[in-house]
């Protein structure tokens, strides 16, 4: 069953509309709650006058920063740790009267309808005092006064840094030294079902339903923001519209529990607008890098540093834990005698940075990526051979973070697939000297990604399984199903190891922290190799149970002739028993009834990179500042692909986003106050159809032996190369190189200018 | 105005509807909270995303910007009324072929615009199909698969009508 | 929901003019698209509703016996698109239209809508300008006529005054038979979009000696108001089609538009930008004139 092209388990819902989505779900009679944003980017509210909203008709409730829990909680959707030293930051409360950025959240209304609520919030009166406010992280770190945050007074949360060799040495030595600066823009996730739940209570107890990554997660940080016991939560997750990282943070669902509690337990509904989704919820990290490298004659790098300033906007979140991650992939994959690296993530007063697919590495790959085309031109050589000479081919690990490694590495497998595809030979010779107005160009970048974030954070998961009645099994699992395709391949697993096919394994599909075994969710393309190994073992463990069964049935066979194999248990190469027939036995035997379950809550210490790359081909119209993607091509090594299909259109999903990344997205604040200037669909330019060429995805699959089935990491890997393979394919095409994405006609209009194309 | 509430007398999904409603509802208000027809999803309320894409009277609307009360004597249909019994029509189960399902909260709309597309008849290139596919976002598939269950279909209603 | 405070229906231009005297404070809602936004933004909301969707009299599109196209301000704009005497004698404007948006925005959309709202950005309205076309408007005076070029008054603000309705855009046979139009829009994305900048160029070209008789040059985004570069029109007339005359071209309008800066883009992004769309717009005009051989319009 592994490694077949199966159709998702849930696509027939999908496509029937029966799916049920959080607010498919709601209940009939549910209060509406809506929250009241600061109009400043930075400063207190010196007062706050709710006494008009309180009267009006159909306001259940009004609740200030004077009513929430005066202690602070962490959001991100990291394992909790029981060492104080690796606890997440915990600088938020439910509601604030120290405004952090443009939007912070001060006060909320519950009311009957949605227009009696959005009134409401117009009758509360806000008086602020307002401080400067400052958007970028390199002015940021100086400090402001007072602090964003009091306990860090220069608005640093976390800088970290590493040395490898010597750095200075290296460049002395070097034949040639490069630098450069790279700069990614703050883009936001987009799922197209926005951050949405309802709370009620029930039996003294918290019911959140809310479109979650992390179902386990958000309970245990409802119970810390409310101050409860986490035991008095519960959270369920039904179909969600998409998370990309932005459902990895515990987002409104801790004020949403906490509204219901304030109107006894009545079931209010915390829908979170399109505009709040981009200002108020998660964004992708910017991030700065000062990059340097030392190349000897031959074009080997002989030394390496890096310097980052992540933005980390005004609340930690997963905070340094982004920047953190690049800077640890600057160390691997290329062969360096000497590197120095170090980051810092930086407190401003902008929308908040957290979790987006791929994780600090689509922007370090965009620094990295471009930063290795400057290189090769400084030193007049093909981009594609100088990344040939400089990588590490095979095994290689990580220098500190152990057992961090790339078990199997195709990279180099990966480029020549992508350099057949794009005909990079030919091309770049063919276009290495245009001169008119619309030029052509190829341009490639590629990456490493880890699997998961063991040793970084604890991995665990817990599986569930039973033998149903007719033979089948049920699967119940804590991971979590957000689009990419995990109830299936957990599916297809199942059936692998029990030797059955998918009509005879069922799994839930919502996640009740009541009931699903605990798992920390979907992220860090975790679930297939985490989850997948304790999925693994479980069914595993409930195949041995049903042969330890099938002995008590089956006593005159030895039990190493017994086997499970297409629904039946095997003796030897003849049929002894349906598997049906058994499981029937062990429901309703009076002698021997044991119904067969196996369940596993499992510790993953292990890890494994993935890699990949892309290859582009642009055609640019100079003087409008229009880019064409003529053909695009990510090709990855995954390991083994569990379902070939869904592999591919993760990779397509991915290289979408990240084609976005490349020329058109991005968040723009004002300069004054912070605030997103385009934080909505029309003019936040997410690709259409129309905008999106056709789209080719290629793999080398490796057997991996970290990985339960072969596999490796998937779900995030392919958002990450595009950017930098089109700003290089366009480097090619006309000679100018943009450091900053996206290549949006304004900044291709200004560089072509520069360089006197215009 | 509170209180009022008007009349709307329509064909949902072959079915005759009258449903008293408040004027300051939407349509998708209207098919989600009054009919049960959750298929109809809200994704950005302003008409940008297509999440919440039914067909009125042969044509494609975003119901999130069409008042409830403009749907008096229209046929509207709705992704539930495509599936008959169970059994699906050609573009919703080339949507599963071809892999062009991922969340699923586009999906609804994506397949009521290509409904309409689809019912037009016409052979159109791929990238005529993008453009009259446009008005639907997605972030999960980057469109690829989407295209391609469209165009499948449209391939065979061509061969089948040859 | 939206906050609509009350909501009247319209079924005859007269009925929604009296309505509207009636309650001055309401405003007129067509297609939806935009209104029904400003109300969910805040900043429309609480308003009162004429809605003149149900009026039947303002939709379709007609040619009149003196071959003047009447386009009611009630049709929506894949309805225009479709329309065959559009496709036959003023194409650019079903183009122009068919970039609005998406396919469900054109489907609900209206030109009225399109030209009342007074975006620059609309798309339908550079070229409206280009025609010099006319716009019918009823009242309780009996209605009267305004030319496009006039209607404008500053960002977001027309020439419409309260208890007037939009129900007809003209375009008089004289301003499109024997021109071709051309619509170029810059935007960031290909669909879903707002312009950047757009600009509508209607020519008309006497093929065989390879002569510009009239241009008419349009600008959305360029100024507060959409632009007719009637400067650089009067250099161009009369001349020889040439690179010389394309280059002028691109000059003048960079010396005529007043774009702005803002975070969209920058003035300066805008100027390049717009010399460039008109060259291209005008360069295809003339090789829609040469492909021609009904002669745009005229009769055959």
């Amino acid at each position: 069953m592994i490694g077949k092209s199966v159709p998702r388990v849930d696509a027939y819902e999908k496509v029937t509309g029966r799916a049920k989505f959080t607010e498919d779900l709601l209940p009939k009679k549910c209060l509406v709650a809506k929250v009241l944003h600061a109009t400043i980017g930075n400063g207190i509210v010196k007062s706050i006058d709710t006494s008009e909203a309180e009267i009006m008709e159909g306001v259940v409730k009004v609740v200030t920063f004077h009513d929430v829990p005066d202690h602070c909680y962490p959001t991100p959707g990291h394992p909790w740790s029981v060492e104080l030293a690796h606890q997440d930051v915990a600088d938020r409360n439910l509601l604030t009267g120290r405004v952090r950025y443009y939007g912070d959240d001060i006060a909320a209304v519950v009311a009957e309808d949605e227009i009696i609520a959005s009134r409401a919030l117009k009758k509360i009166k806000v008086e602020y005092e307002e401080y400067p406010v400052e958007i970028h992280p390199r002015k940021s770190m100086y400090g402001s006064k007072p602090p964003i945050h009091f306990d860090k007074k220069d608005n640093v949360l976390a800088r970290s840094n590493y040395f490898i060799g010597d750095v200075d040495k290296g460049m002395e030595e070097a034949e040639t030294v490069v630098k450069g600066t790279y700069k990614t823009p703050i883009v936001q996730h987009c799922h197209i079902e926005n951050p949405i739940s309802y709370a009620y209570m029930e039996k003294g107890r918290i019911v959140v339903v809310t479109s979650t990554q992390i179902p386990h997660i958000v309970r245990r940080v409802i119970g810390q923001a409310l101050g409860i016991p986490w035991g008095n939560v519960r959270v369920i997750k039904p179909y969600i519209g998409g998370g990309f990282g932005n459902k990895q943070d515990v987002l409104y669902e801790p004020l949403n529990a906490f509204l219901t509690t304030q109107v006894g337990g009545r079931p209010v509904k915390l829908d979170i607008s399109r505009e709040e989704t981009f200002c108020n919820t998660r964004t992708r990290h910017s991030i700065e890098f000062d990059l340097a490298a030392g190349v000897d004659k031959e074009g080997k790098l002989v030394a390496k540093d890096m310097h980052s300033y992540s933005n980390q906007g005004a609340y930690a979140s997963h905070g340094h834990a982004i920047a953190a991650n690049g800077l640890t992939s600057w160390r691997l994959q290329y062969a360096c005698p000497n590197i120095r690296g170090e980051a810092y993530t930086i407190y401003t007063n902008t929308p908040v940075g957290g979790a987006m697919r791929g994780y600090g590495i689509p922007q370090v790959c965009f620094a990295i990526e471009c930063f290795m085309d400057d290189v090769a031109e400084a030193i007049h050589m093909d981009p594609l051979e100088f990344r040939r000479k400089n990588l590490i081919e095979g095994y290689y690990e990580d220098r500190y973070l152990k057992p961090i490694a790339a078990n199997t590495n195709g990279i180099f497998e990966c480029l020549k697939k992508g350099a057949e595809y794009i005909h990079w030979d030919e091309k770049r010779k063919k276009y290495a000297k245009q001169t008119g107005a619309v030029r052509r160009g190829v341009g490639m970048a590629l990456f490493s990604y880890k699997t998961g974030v063991w040793p970084i954070s604890l991995e665990i998961a817990g599986a569930r399984l039973s033998l149903n009645q007719d033979g089948s099994v049920q699967l119940q699992l804590g991971a979590t199903e957000i689009g990419q395709g995990a109830d299936t391949v957990f599916s297809q697993m199942v059936a692998e190891t029990l030797h059955t096919d998918m009509a005879h394994v069922h799994i839930q599909t919502v996640q009740d922290t009541d009931v699903s075994p605990f798992d920390t969710g979907a992220y860090a393309s975790r679930q297939s190799f985490v989850t997948g190994t304790a999925v693994k073992h479980c069914a595993e463990i409930l195949r041995d149970k049903i042969l330890a069964y099938a002995k008590t049935l089956l006593p005159e066979v030895d039990t190493r002739e017994l086997s499970l194999r297409d629904n039946w248990i095997w003796a030897g190469e003849e049929q002894a028993i349906s598997l049906a027939a058994l499981a029937e036995e062990s429901y309703y035997s009076l002698t021997n009834s044991s119904v067969l379950t196996a369940e596993v809550s499992e510790q993953v210490k292990k890890n494994t990179i993935a890699t990949g790359c892309c290859f582009a081909e642009v055609e640019v119209d100079i003087k409008l500042g229009k880019i064409k993607i003529l053909h695009i091509i990510n090709v990855h090594d995954s390991g083994k692909l569990l379902n070939p299909q869904l592999a591919e259109m993760q990779v397509h999903g991915g290289m979408s986003m990240g084609m976005g990344y490349g020329i058109s997205e991005q968040l723009i604040l004002d300069e004054k106050t912070g605030r997103p200037l385009n934080g909505n669909l029309l003019d936040y330019k997410l690709m259409t159809m129309l905008d999106t060429p056709d789209i080719k995805a290629d793999f080398v699959e490796m057997d991996d032996p970290m990985g339960p089935y072969g596999n490796k990491a998937l779900g995030e890997p392919p958002a990450i190369p595009s950017a930098p393979a089109i700003r290089n394919a366009v480097l090619h095409a006309t000679g100018v190189a943009f450091n900053e994405n996206p290549l949006t006609p304004q900044r291709l209009i200004d560089g072509f200018k520069k360089a006197g194309l215009i | 105005m509170k209180k009022e509430k008007i009349l709307v007398q329509c064909v949902v999904n072959g079915e005759e509807v009258a449903e008293y409603v408040d004027p300051r509802e939407s349509l998708l208000d209207m098919l989600r909270n009054h009919l049960g027809l959750t298929s109809v999803k809200r994704g950005c309320e302003v008409g940008e995303c297509g999440a919440c894409t039914v067909i009125i009277d042969g044509e494609t609307i975003d119901s999130c910007i069409y008042l409830a009360v403009w749907a008096e004597g229209k046929n509207i249909r709705t992704l539930e009324g495509l599936e008959k019994n169970g059994e699906l029509t050609r573009i919703q189960e080339a949507f599963i072929e071809e892999g062009a399902v991922q969340c699923g909260f586009c999906t609804p709309g994506f397949i009521m615009s290509a409904t309409v597309l689809l019912e037009q008849g016409k052979e159109l290139t791929r990238e005529e199909i993008k453009k009259k596919m446009s008005g639907n976002l997605c972030r999960c598939t980057g469109y690829q698969n989407i295209v391609n269950a469209v165009e499948k279909v449209m391939r065979e209603n061509t061969e089948k009508a040859e | 929901m939206y906050d609509i405070e009350k909501y009247y229906n319209a079924k005859t231009v007269s009925e929604a003019v009296s309505l509207l005297k009636e309650h001055p404070d309401a405003r007129i809602i067509s297609g939806g698209s935009d209104v029904l936004i400003k109300i969910r933004e805040g900043r429309m909301a609480g308003t009162s509703l004429v809605s003149i969707r149900d009026v039947e009299e303002i939709k379709g599109i007609t040619r009149n016996e003196d071959g003047d196209i009447l386009i009611g301000a009630g049709t929506v704009f894949s309805h225009i698109t479709a329309d065959p005497i559009i496709q036959k004698y003023i194409p650019v404007l079903g183009e122009a239209v068919d970039q609005v948006g998406g396919p469900q925005i054109r489907n609900i959309g209206t030109i009225g809508g399109n030209i009342c709202n007074g975006a620059v950005s609309a798309d339908s309205v550079p070229t409206v300008f280009s025609y010099n076309s006319l716009l019918h408007i009823a009242n309780e005076d009996g209605g009267r006529i305004a030319p496009v070029r006039e209607f404008y008054l500053g960002p977001g603000r027309v020439d419409l005054h309260p208890g007037e309705v939009l129900t007809h855009v003209v375009i008089p046979k004289k301003e499109y038979a024997g021109y071709h139009g051309h619509y170029i829009k810059y935007s960031m994305r290909n669909a879903m979009d707002i312009a950047t900048l757009s600009c509508s160029v209607v020519s008309k070209i006497d093929t065989a000696k390879n002569i510009l008789e009239d241009v008419r040059i349009t600008f959305g985004v360029a100024a507060p108001v959409p632009y007719r570069c009637v400067e650089t029109e009067e250099k161009l007339k009369g001349r020889t089609l040439d690179e010389g005359l394309y280059q002028e071209l691109e000059e003048s309008v960079r010396g005529e538009i007043h774009p702005r800066d803002s975070w969209r883009a920058s003035r300066d992004f805008r100027l390049q930008i717009g010399g460039e769309i008109a060259k291209r717009a005008l360069i295809r005009t003339a090789e829609l004139a040469g492909e021609d051989t009904c002669k745009g319009g005229e009769e055959a």
